[in-house]
């Protein structure tokens, strides 16, 4: 070690603490203009933790599940009421889903329409919650070979969740529906009508940009439209309703509070991101 | 330098260099633990972040184990960690051990409902500053709520997580 005089040594160890805060403040600055380096350095952190992250989340999965189970055992009465309702109306939807499905089938054949390509997906599992009051978007493990790529559509069993914003060798982060950064094209079921679906931070997206007249109602279904290509369309996403102020918003169909695996779909789209930032689709197989 | 002194074996360097790191790497742990999965749902993360709570509680009783780099560092792994931009967080973190330093004297004696409260203080004063430096990155007025639900959490966490400094601060005391 270079030795040095005390008061230099002094002088120095003054010093540290005006330069660390100025150089916060060139990080501000770097992570505005040099997006891509502050993406490298999360995405290798990221990469990092996440084995860490999949081993620990197992056992904290697991008290989840329990802590669910003694809730659920004070609300099994009404719950099995619950489910018997839904599950005879299920069944009536069942079978008017499959008797159209068939007549789908018939008019295809007779239209002689191709039948829509079943997209391909990837399960993959949350292993990290990132979010924090200024950003929502959860860390998945998705294996050291994978396909996945940004722009990528995540759905959990029951709507979507967010799209893949950052791609590392083992690892992705969603930004979930929820983030301010967030906007999608969705439109209501019911009318067709087209808006754009604008994160905030809070637990419910607002509705933004309809058309005049075309206002959503709440209990409308909300799903995802094909316009600009980010996403195809009729995701599910959720539902109409009144927020606090008269403010419309949407309450996700997605259980984003509690996300376990997520499906990563390829539904080919390049999506909003800009071109740069897609990848083109590897091949699969033959290799 | 320090751990130069003659008469001393490897084994009471590692462990004097153990010590030394300890807090720090303590808080690294924490902020890794706060992006587990939540136990109850609604919450984000399974603790809210402890950097606040421990930059505050090392700069105050044990200056010399939170030095600025460190406390740099583990600001700069929170912002990159929560995906937000960078810098926020370690300005944030430097701001406090700055102000933390120049109060020590008064603060050091203090009981611990006082230190409590001086804490609020600091806290509230630099996540009202985080909102404002975030608003200005984004170019946009961010919502009030999450941050102050965020302050909340840190303030009503900051006595379990003081309880857990003192104990390991001890257990350094008493090598």
């Amino acid at each position: 070690m270079i030795r040095v005089s005390v008061p230099l040594r002094q002088a120095i160890a003054r010093l540290v603490l005006p330069v660390l805060i100025a150089a916060s403040f060139a990080l501000m600055l770097l992570g505005k203009a040099e997006t891509v380096i502050a993406e490298r350095a999360r995405v290798a952190l990221a990469d990092l933790l996440v084995p860490v992250y999949g081993v620990l989340s197992r056992p904290i999965g697991a008290v989840q599940d329990a802590i669910e189970a003694v809730r659920g055992l004070a609300e099994l009465h009404a719950e099995n009421a619950r489910l018997r309702e839904e599950n005879a109306r299920l069944r009536r939807w069942y079978d008017v889903a499959m008797a159209l499905e068939a007549e789908n089938l018939a008019l295809r054949a007779v239209l002689n329409v191709p039948a829509d390509p079943t997209p391909g997906f990837i399960t993959a599992r949350v292993v990290a919650d990132t979010g924090t009051s200024y950003a929502r978007s959860v860390l998945v493990s998705t294996g050291p070979r994978h396909a996945v790529r940004k722009g990528q559509v995540a759905l959990d069993r029951n709507g979507l969740v967010g799209r893949v914003s950052e791609v590392g060798s083992r690892s992705a982060r969603i930004l979930l529906v929820t983030d301010i950064n967030s906007r999608i094209p969705v439109q209501i079921e019911r009318t067709g009508a087209r808006a754009i679906l604008a994160g905030t931070n809070g637990p419910a997206p607002r509705l933004q940009h309809w058309a005049d007249g075309q206002q959503p109602q709440p209990g409308d279904r909300v799903v995802t439209s094909a316009q600009a290509g980010a996403f195809p369309a009729g995701l599910p996403v959720g539902t109409v309703r009144i927020g606090q102020g008269g403010v419309i918003e949407v309450e996700p169909a997605a259980d984003l509070n509690r996300l376990a695996f997520v499906r990563l779909h390829d539904y080919g789209l390049s999506g909003i991101l800009p071109p740069e930032q897609v990848v083109p689709p590897r091949r699969r197989g033959g290799g | 330098m320090a751990a130069g002194l003659p008469g001393r074996t490897v084994l009471q360097r590692l462990d004097l260099a153990a010590h030394e790191a300890a807090p720090a790497a303590l808080t690294l742990v924490l902020v890794f633990a706060s992006c587990l999965p939540p136990l109850v749902p609604g919450q984000s993360g399974l603790l809210p972040s402890a950097l606040p709570a421990s930059v505050f509680f090392w700069t105050l009783y044990r200056p010399r184990l939170m030095a600025p780099p460190a406390v740099f560092l583990l600001g700069l792994v929170q912002d990159l960690l929560s995906g937000a931009p960078l810098g926020v967080n370690t300005l944030l973190a430097l701001l406090m051990h700055a102000t933390v330093l120049t109060q020590r004297r008064v603060l050091v004696r203090q009981s611990f409902l006082i230190v409590w409260i001086a804490f609020v203080i600091l806290a509230s004063a630099l996540l009202a500053l985080g909102w404002v430096l975030r608003c200005l990155l984004a170019l946009a007025l961010l919502p009030v709520l999450p941050p102050l639900l965020e302050l909340g959490l840190v303030v009503a966490f900051y006595p379990a997580f003081s309880w857990f400094f003192v104990r390991l601060e001890r257990s350094l005391a008493a090598p």
